[in-house]
């Protein structure tokens, strides 16, 4: 894992402290909240319905048990007693008083964390493959890459005032699991005819209220080449990007009026005349930052093995993940048990998550776009012990990648933008499907919820989405099929009018029963889905509605 | 009728103005407004630096939030309606 040096170190205090007095000056009215505002987005503060919200950045979702404890005595101490992972891979705290957010940052930055570019029209918290550095599919380690993005983005002048957000994505697997497609840009690790490593170039890729995928605009680019070309997008968006209408602003708009391909010819000219300069990256400071992330290994590897308790071999079955290096596994720790808040975990839980990474995961853990945590690296012969404190604390819920294993935004419950509730939609679409027995026999499915437009939830590639729109102060909900993260990316299709909240789960289930009846053997549901188009399912959702 | 709501600046906690031009958390203690003296309160809430955060009028009825805002201002009211993982835990 990356370690701060001196300059992180300065970087990060110099903020705090710079924090610290426009806070002071805020409370004591110096600064009106017009003028505090932005300083207060860029720290990642909002004000949300109930009280203040503080997002906190983890780079490409990599964390140790230090910095899980500190997320914990945070959660215990300025909260009220749990945090929210997110769907970048970030952690959200709900109910911290702006009086306290200058001393938590200080507790965050004793373990090398801060919340940073996690809010504002700037290069936000770098994502990857949670199982980076860990899948049995990897082509290459994605964190380094994320890494030298992080640092090259962080405060970059040029750079913090975007025509709006900007997202990028590293992904080092066959299988995409960091999403390239519905991020402004993702990189894809590839090996060109030669053997040599680089990156596919992908861009305009977004979600929120025109959502689109991204297009590829470089088959292969030298890995030493990574920031030139990074900054020739960068500059290419910025001075074209419309700052006119915030609706139109983000780069998938300006690609999709450009076109891909004078999007990429426009980039290439730009690159051209700073590829050979000091962004140069030299294969001295890649071996340095590649250091960091090094892969655990086994002396005498032992083969995944059960004593056969109950609910053990079916958490391997849905949890356990292959790992490349003989001996170890990934595992998927669900922060949805059946009903619960999906991505929310309390206090003790983080710490119960943080001793279980330092004593048997290697001591790391990570986030995912799904809202769970991953223990990247455990011994075959460790499993067990690690179900059994999982299970102790509420966490070993073996249902990752199934129908209760739902994405949702914050929704109405706490977010200012909302139009309409989404958690409460996931539990009982959650309920509902467990009480039916539905979530095993259908096997792997994405069902994402948001609750206004800008998907933050992915309702838009999610197999199921839901949406939730206001009409008159009633809250109404639009069903989506067909949408995919990551590998076969697509956008999900609004299957007909809006649903009462409270037919929902029931649609989702007649979805899925509809699935069961109409599957052809081993045929995933996606799989299903898009042989048969989205009208065989249309007659379900409305059927009782 | 109305009443002015806002977020009390030190910790964002939602907050309504009294008939005295004070702060409460309290609803029931909500100065209830009508036509032009709504509009003249919210412009002295406006002005007044300090407590509160983005003050705006909402809809009352029955002394509950009314209108088409009335789920978004009772969630405001009375918290998430949700729980969380932490109490289910």
């Amino acid at each position: 894992m990356y370690k701060y040096d001196a300059y992180d170190h300065a970087l990060v205090r110099e903020r705090i402290d710079e924090f610290r007095d426009q806070v002071e000056r805020r409370l004591d009215g110096r600064l009106t909240e017009d003028q505090f505002k932005p300083l207060r987005l860029m720290n990642g503060v909002y004000l949300q319905l109930h009280a203040y919200m503080l997002r906190v950045a983890i780079p490409y979702g990599t964390v140790n048990a230090p910095q899980l404890r500190t997320l914990a005595h945070i959660a215990r101490k300025y909260d009220k007693g749990y945090g929210h992972f997110t769907t970048r891979t970030n952690i959200q705290y709900n109910w911290p008083a702006l009086v306290d957010i200058p001393d938590i940052l200080e507790d965050l930055a004793k373990v090398e964390m801060h919340a940073i570019q996690t809010s504002g029209n700037c290069i936000r918290n770098v994502t990857a493959d949670p199982f980076a550095g860990a899948a049995a599919d990897e082509i290459e380690d994605s964190r380094p890459w994320a890494e030298i993005i992080r640092q090259w983005s962080t405060f970059h002048p040029e750079f913090t005032f975007l025509p709006r957000k900007f997202k990028i994505a590293v992904n080092g697997a066959t299988s995409d699991r960091a999403g390239i497609q519905v991020h402004d840009i993702g990189l894809q690790i590839v090996k060109n005819a030669a053997g040599e490593t680089g990156f596919e170039v992908w861009v305009g890729g977004g979600q929120g209220r025109t959502p689109r995928l991204g297009q590829k605009i470089r088959d292969f680019l030298q890995p030493e080449d990574l920031l030139s070309y990074l900054t020739a997008i960068l500059r290419v968006y910025n001075q074209h990007g419309r700052r006119d209408n915030l609706y139109k602003a983000r780069i998938k708009i300006l690609v999709e009026a450009l076109g891909a391909e004078e999007f990429g010819r426009q980039t290439e000219e730009e690159w051209a005349e700073i590829r050979e300069g000091e962004l140069k990256l030299p294969a001295e400071e890649i071996a340095r930052i590649r250091a960091f992330f090094g892969a655990p290994s086994v002396s005498d590897p032992q083969p995944v093995s059960t004593s056969g308790k109950p609910g053990f071999t079916g958490w391997l079955r849905r949890n356990r993940r292959d790992h490349k290096v003989a001996g170890l596994s990934s595992v998927v720790i669900s922060l949805k048990p059946v009903g619960g808040t999906p991505g929310d975990i309390t206090d003790d839980q983080l710490d119960i998550v943080a001793d279980i990474a330092e004593r048997l995961g290697f001591d790391e853990a990570r986030a995912t776009p799904d809202q769970n945590l991953v223990l990247p690296h455990v011994r075959n012969e460790d499993l067990e012990t690690v179900w059994d404190r999982l299970v102790e604390a509420g966490l070993a819920t073996a249902n990752a990648g199934l129908a209760t294993d739902i994405v949702s935004c914050p929704g109405l419950d706490y977010c200012n933008l909302a139009n309409a509730r989404s958690i409460p939609i996931a539990q009982a679409i959650s309920n509902l499907v467990d009480s039916e027995g539905l979530a095993e026999p259908v096997g792997d499915v994405t069902i994402k919820i948001d609750g206004c437009i800008n998907a933050c939830g992915h309702h838009h590639v999610a197999h199921i989405g839901v949406l939730g729109v206001d009409k008159r102060g009633e809250e109404f909900y639009q069903i989506t099929l067909g949408g995919a993260f990551g590998t076969d990316a697509s956008i999900g299709g609004i299957v007909g009018k809006g649903l009462a909240g409270d037919d929902v789960p029931g649609a989702v289930v007649r979805v899925l029963k509809t699935y069961l009846d109409i599957r052809d053997e081993n045929e995933r549901f996606i799989d299903t889905l898009r042989r048969v188009g989205p009208d065989a399912f249309k007659e379900s959702i409305y059927a009782a509605a | 009728m109305k009443a002015i709501t806002a977020n009390r600046l030190t910790d964002g906690r939602v907050i309504y103005r009294t008939a005295e031009g004070q702060w409460s958390t309290d609803l029931t203690e909500a100065e209830r407004l009508e036509g032009e003296t709504a509009e003249d309160r919210l412009v002295q809430a406006e002005a007044e630096f300090g407590i509160a955060v983005g003050p705006y009028l909402i809809d009352i009825e029955a002394d509950r939030p009314g209108g088409q805002k009335w789920r978004r201002e009772s969630i405001r009211l009375a918290g998430p309606t949700t729980g969380s993982t932490h109490e289910l835990a």
